[in-house]
């Protein structure tokens, strides 16, 4: 239902984005996408990574700028935590992932947010990497999301917006379902 | 088979649970240094070999690798393998041979430390002896991973113990988990059955039947790796669970590449079922990439060996293996009530059962704690485990040195600390069988 008179703002413009559904309609090829990163080694654990390049809309994109990651691990793991650990950008991944779901449906719906906070942790048994328990997964065992919206709108609706904002979530099906994965050598 | 005298319980120097190849070979060695022992077995010599494992299996390893304390292969054919009633006779001829004082059909129900040693409480008596060998192997449980729980319940599943033979199967389509030797011979019959198999494939190890005209077990053998010791090698833990070698006893090569050739399909390893779908690991690109490799660096060790011994220098060409192919991308998922498969057969390996073992020598994972089959309570040992104290200790070839080994430490235990009363078992030394 649409009620005209009340003016949702959450930032997100739906009718580019509803632009853009009706476009890919008639060039599915120009839905998609090629994300990268590229890392560097740079002493120890510590790596830098940079995203700016990527691939859509039938040609090569730039980001604005480029972005920056440092990765590292922290010193109980005897390293000079140069930056946050590979799974900890995991863990932001999908909290942003999610956490940008929720605008976007909010939006779409009407519901007009005050305030998103997301919080995530990821369980795991170190004893994995460390190659000590082959029972033992590298992996998580369980990540846990936790949300605290205020919106103007029933604990029931915001409730349906957390439910919606996984269930198209990128990140949330990366890290739910397999993946195929290629790792080559040049 | 005939008996004279044949006491059920009472007290013996020691006491060997189990009568397959390791407790045959253990009793072998300890009649050669004289210790009074016995032989508890469930069922009948090779009982294992008899009843737990499907028609068509014959031995990994070629006849002439099956060299027990006192007797070997003598038939014509030595290269060839041993089917499964052709292993039980082997191996209840080896116990004729050698008069091993076996007890058939004793079930041993419970095991404790005793006054000088333990209690061996069976289905038929108590025991009591100085010394125990546990020889009951390291496949007594099929493992069955915990997502099997997940599975449509219309789905048919069976284990490597109970599988005998695709007549069992119902027409449909097959999910076999597991890409060890059991695995992929498997695959392989029931994929040649005219069921459509589906292989779910994690870590394995890749091997070819024959390499430059010999098998490679005699390779192995010849190089030294299968005398390879456990205080050696850099990962014991790894080397004790690596799954079997993918290998046949037969003459024909049996890898992936010859199974996605007769048309089995690849997926990686069945990582979790979810509302009725099969989650495959996107891995296999991985898990293949690494067998190849590792595949090569065996074969590269067995040329340097070829390249340095003047005996077989230039007698043949080094080959090339093929890396194993795969899709691009592999399938992911399947939905197990679509009716693509009927049945999930289970290759997921075994597991001891020491259910009856009321001796503190388990570690938290329920393994026993030994050091290359001393385990960690006096007068305790184990025989025919995986990599127990060489490579081959798990196989047929492999119990001979380890028997050796075991029985000079179990008498030298038993000769430096002798029983206040030391008493053999009269029943043991008249046992005759025929």
């Amino acid at each position: 239902m649409n009620m005209h008179t009340k003016i949702t703002d959450n930032g997100v413009d739906v009718a580019a984005l509803i632009g853009a559904k009706e476009a890919f309609v008639g060039a599915p090829e120009a839905a998609q996408f090629d994300w990268r990163a590229s890392c560097e080694w740079m002493n120890g654990t510590h790596s830098r990574a940079s995203v700016q390049g990527y691939f859509g809309l039938g040609e090569e994109q730039q980001h604005k700028r480029e972005f920056i990651f440092d990765a590292d691990h922290p010193e109980v793991f005897a390293a000079e935590d140069n930056g946050a650990t590979p799974v900890e950008y995991v863990l932001v991944g999908l909290a942003s992932c999610l956490t940008a779901g929720v605008a976007s449906v909010a939006q779409y719906r009407n519901i007009q947010l005050n305030s998103v906070t997301a919080t995530v942790s990821g369980n795991m048994d170190v004893r994995g990497i460390l190659g000590m328990d082959s029972d033992v997964r590298n992996g998580f065992n369980s990540i846990d999301v936790e949300f605290h919206i205020d919106a103007d709108a029933s604990a029931e609706d915001i409730e349906a917006l957390v439910a919606q904002s996984q269930k198209r979530s990128a990140v949330f099906d990366v890290i739910a379902n397999p993946t195929n994965i290629r790792v080559s050598t040049k | 088979m005939n008996a004279t005298i044949r006491p059920l319980m009472g007290s013996v120097t020691t006491v060997v649970i189990g009568a397959g190849q390791a407790g045959l070979a253990m009793s072998a060695c300890l009649s050669e240094r004289d210790i009074a022992h016995v032989v508890l077995e469930r069922g009948e010599v090779a009982n294992s070999w008899r009843k737990e494992r499907w028609d068509s299996l014959r031995l990994l390893t070629p006849r002439w690798q099956s060299r027990l304390p006192g007797h070997r292969y003598q038939g014509n054919d030595p290269d060839g393998y041993m089917d499964m009633p052709e292993l039980v006779g082997f191996m209840t001829d080896y116990a004729s041979s050698i008069r091993a004082p076996v007890y058939k059909g004793v079930n041993v129900t419970e095991v404790c430390a005793g006054d000088q040693g333990y209690r061996v409480v069976t289905d038929q008596g108590e025991w009591r002896c100085r010394t125990l060998v546990l020889a009951t192997g390291a496949y007594n449980i099929p493992v069955v991973p915990e997502l099997a729980a997940g599975l449509p319940a219309h789905l048919a599943t069976h284990t490597t113990q109970n599988y005998r033979n695709p007549g069992q199967l119902s027409e449909g389509g097959v999910m076999v988990v597991g890409a060890s030797a059991t695995g992929l011979q498997l695959a392989r019959e029931i994929q040649r059955s005219g069921r459509e198999v589906t292989l779910a494939v994690g870590e394995h190890v890749r091997m070819p039947r024959n390499y430059r005209g010999k098998d490679i077990l005699w390779w192995m053998d010849r190089i030294g790796l299968m005398d390879e010791r456990y205080d050696e090698v850099e990962d014991l833990n790894r080397a004790r669970r690596l799954p079997s070698a993918q290998l046949a006893g037969g003459d024909e090569d049996l890898d992936l590449n010859s199974l996605t050739a007769q048309g089995v399909k690849l997926v990686g390893r069945l990582s979790g079922v979810r509302d009725g779908v099969a989650q495959f690991s996107g891995s296999l690109n991985n898990v293949c990439r690494l067998a190849d490799l590792k595949m090569k660096r065996l074969l590269t060790g067995v040329d340097q060996w070829a390249q340095d011994s003047a005996m077989v220098a230039g007698s043949s060409e080094i080959e090339q293996m093929q890396a194993t192919r795969m899709d691009e991308n592999p399938r992911l998922q399947m939905d197990l009530n679509s009716g693509e498969i009927d049945t999930v057969v289970w290759a997921t390996g075994f597991r001891p059962d020491y259910s009856w073992l009321r001796v503190p020598v388990l570690d938290a994972k329920g393994r026993l704690r030994h050091d290359g089959g001393v385990v960690d309570a006096p007068g305790l040992y184990a025989m025919g485990l995986p990599f127990m104290r060489r490579r081959k200790s798990g196989f047929l070839d492999g119990v001979a040195d380890d028997a050796r080994d075991i029985s000079d430490h179990l008498s030298a235990y038993v000769r430096r600390r002798p029983a206040r009363k030391q008493r053999c078992v009269t029943g043991a030394a008249r046992w005759v069988t025929g």
